[in-house]
């Protein structure tokens, strides 16, 4: 009787493990609203959390999301700790050779300087931005200096608390902190970097084939458009 | 949580508060202390148990037992905290998968290293590759104790080793003149009386465990460390509960909370050498004797 109990179980356990077999696993920053970010409720949220769901649900795939640092996110990914990378994460030519993109789901966005006084030249500014980004990239090749942070939060805190003379970061990020902070502003042209944000996999992954179909039917519906209007404003680029 | 708090913005400051510190997010941070409470219920025995194996071993008779035992605790406590925590786990988790690797696909012709990568075949990930979240945060959390018994059970051996080796000789003769064997000297003499004599170093190494728990955050485990920065950093309207840099009174509760906690150690453990020093023949055992008088 107790040998049967436990096989019983151990079968229960292995249907378990089959069922779980075709599990997605999204890897995501959760630091950068309103791309993604950790609610209030302790979840995944965000346009890329909605935007995800809705692609496996078209896909027809079981997704579960998972953050990362952002400096190691593109490390976990190819060595199996995640599936996906859906972080706001641009189309570059050096990130294409060592991850496949799907195609771009944001059309290219306009990255912004962001300080605490009016004027601003980059020559000889000290500008903070996220390590492993097109915008540090873009800085440490601008003749300016570069400094650069872990998390987004800390290269705003960087302007904030006088380290920094303005903070370079995608548009869509910044635009809402200026709003809401009296004493931080947009300053300089907006810079156009990147071929677009996209879902990064590991070389050679079949699936992404399947979430682009879905992207792409996401587009020719509209739910795509909808979606970055609901999270980025009226302004926002779309399709 | 509470039902006026479906629009917090709303709110005066103390009801704002009671809300903001009892939502799903603050949930998941007070429920990572247990995770810490967790690492330390389990490390502490393992630790001790390598240690005690440590110990055991680096006074065999038999050299090559010896030697390991001595050369484990000398590399580990030679090594940077930090270096340890950041090698070992990597070595680990890689060597696992590549021992996996070798047995389930001795076929693969493509390398295993790629530059940066580290790439066994889809078989050989540990945990499988498509296996859900909770099963990768098990096995990340599971290496995470590893680490930590191997290193604090380096310091417990050394300590285990000075212990034994404080038990009064005496004591061990006059036991091998009743006709005991060595293991019997060392199980029913030595091993009873050497815990007084290791009981300081070990609760330093105790304290020291309890403040190396933060080290749970490299390791990519989500611990109070990485909720108190999560929590702390400013938060715009795209969130219910919109708030400025507060990362100086998280950090600051966490502070609290360490102090609070090595503090309430410290009683216990004076409480249990008082327990321990009980009828022995060492300083403190002979003031109680004295006091009773």
């Amino acid at each position: 009787m107790k040998h049967l109990i436990l096989t019983a179980s151990l079968l229960a356990l292995g249907a378990g493990a089959a069922a779980a077999q075709d599990v997605v696993r999204m890897g995501t920053e959760g630091a950068y609203p309103p791309y993604n970010f950790i609610n209030d409720n302790g979840e995944v949220d965000g346009f890329e959390r909605d935007l995800g769901d809705e692609i496996c649900m078209r896909a027809e795939l079981t997704c579960e999301w998972v953050t990362n640092d952002w400096d190691s996110i593109i490390p976990n990914l190819t060595s199996g700790n995640y599936d996906t990378i859906i972080a706001g994460m641009s189309i570059t030519e050096e990130r294409e050779e060592v991850v496949d993109f799907t195609q771009p789901y944001i059309p290219p966005a306009s990255s912004l300087f962001v300080a605490m006084a009016e004027e601003f030249t980059l020559e000889g500014a000290v500008i903070a931005a996220q390590t492993n980004t097109i915008q540090a990239g873009y800085i440490a090749e601008s003749g300016a200096t570069l400094i650069e942070f872990a998390t987004p939060d800390e290269t705003v805190a960087a302007v904030r608390n006088g380290e920094a003379d303005a903070v370079f970061a995608d548009g869509d990020y910044l635009i809402p902190i200026a709003a809401e902070d009296d004493s931080l502003m947009i300053v300089g042209e907006p810079v156009q970097l990147g071929g677009g944000v996209g879902m990064a996999l590991r070389e050679g992954d079949e699936r992404v084939a399947a979430f682009d179909a879905a992207i792409t039917s996401m587009k020719e519906d509209g739910t795509l458009n909808a979606l970055i209007l609901e999270w980025f404003g009226d302004e926002a680029a779309t399709w | 949580m509470f039902e006026f708090c479906t629009d917090p913005s709303t709110l005066d400051t103390i009801p704002w508060l009671g809300c903001y510190l009892t939502n799903g997010a603050h949930l998941l941070f007070y429920r990572s202390f247990l995770v810490v409470f967790a690492l330390l219920a389990l490390t502490a025995p393992t630790a001790l148990a390598f240690g005690f194996a440590a110990a055991a071993a680096s006074r065999s008779h038999i050299a090559p037992l010896a030697w390991l035992g001595k050369l484990y605790t000398a590399m580990v406590r030679g090594v940077p905290d930090i270096v340890f925590f950041l090698f070992f786990v990597l070595v680990l988790d890689q060597g696992i998968e590549y021992l996996r690797h070798q047995i389930v696909c001795p076929d693969w012709t493509e390398d295993i290293r790629q530059g940066a990568n580290f790439l066994v075949c889809p078989e050989a990930r540990t945990p499988s590759g498509n296996a859900p979240q909770w099963v990768h945060k098990t096995y990340g959390f599971a290496l995470a104790v590893f680490t930590y018994a191997i290193v604090f059970g380096a310091f417990c051996g050394n300590v285990l080793f000075g212990a034994m080796r404080a038990v009064p000789r005496p004591q061990l003769e006059t036991a091998e003149a009743y006709g005991m064997s060595r293991r019997q000297v060392f199980w029913r003499v030595l091993v009873p009386q050497m815990w007084v004599y290791a009981l300081p170093g070990l609760s330093n190494i105790w304290m020291i465990l309890i403040k190396a728990t933060p080290l749970l955050f490299l390791l990519g485990i989500q611990d109070i460390v990485y909720w108190a920065r999560e929590l702390g950093g400013s938060r715009t309207s795209a969130y219910q509960y919109p708030h400025p840099d507060w990362r100086f009174w998280y950090f600051l509760g966490l502070l609290i909370f360490y102090l609070a906690f090595t503090k309430l150690s410290e009683v216990a453990l004076a409480r249990l050498s008082a327990r321990l020093s009980r009828g022995q023949a060492t300083a403190a055992g002979e003031e109680m004797r004295k006091a009773a008088i």
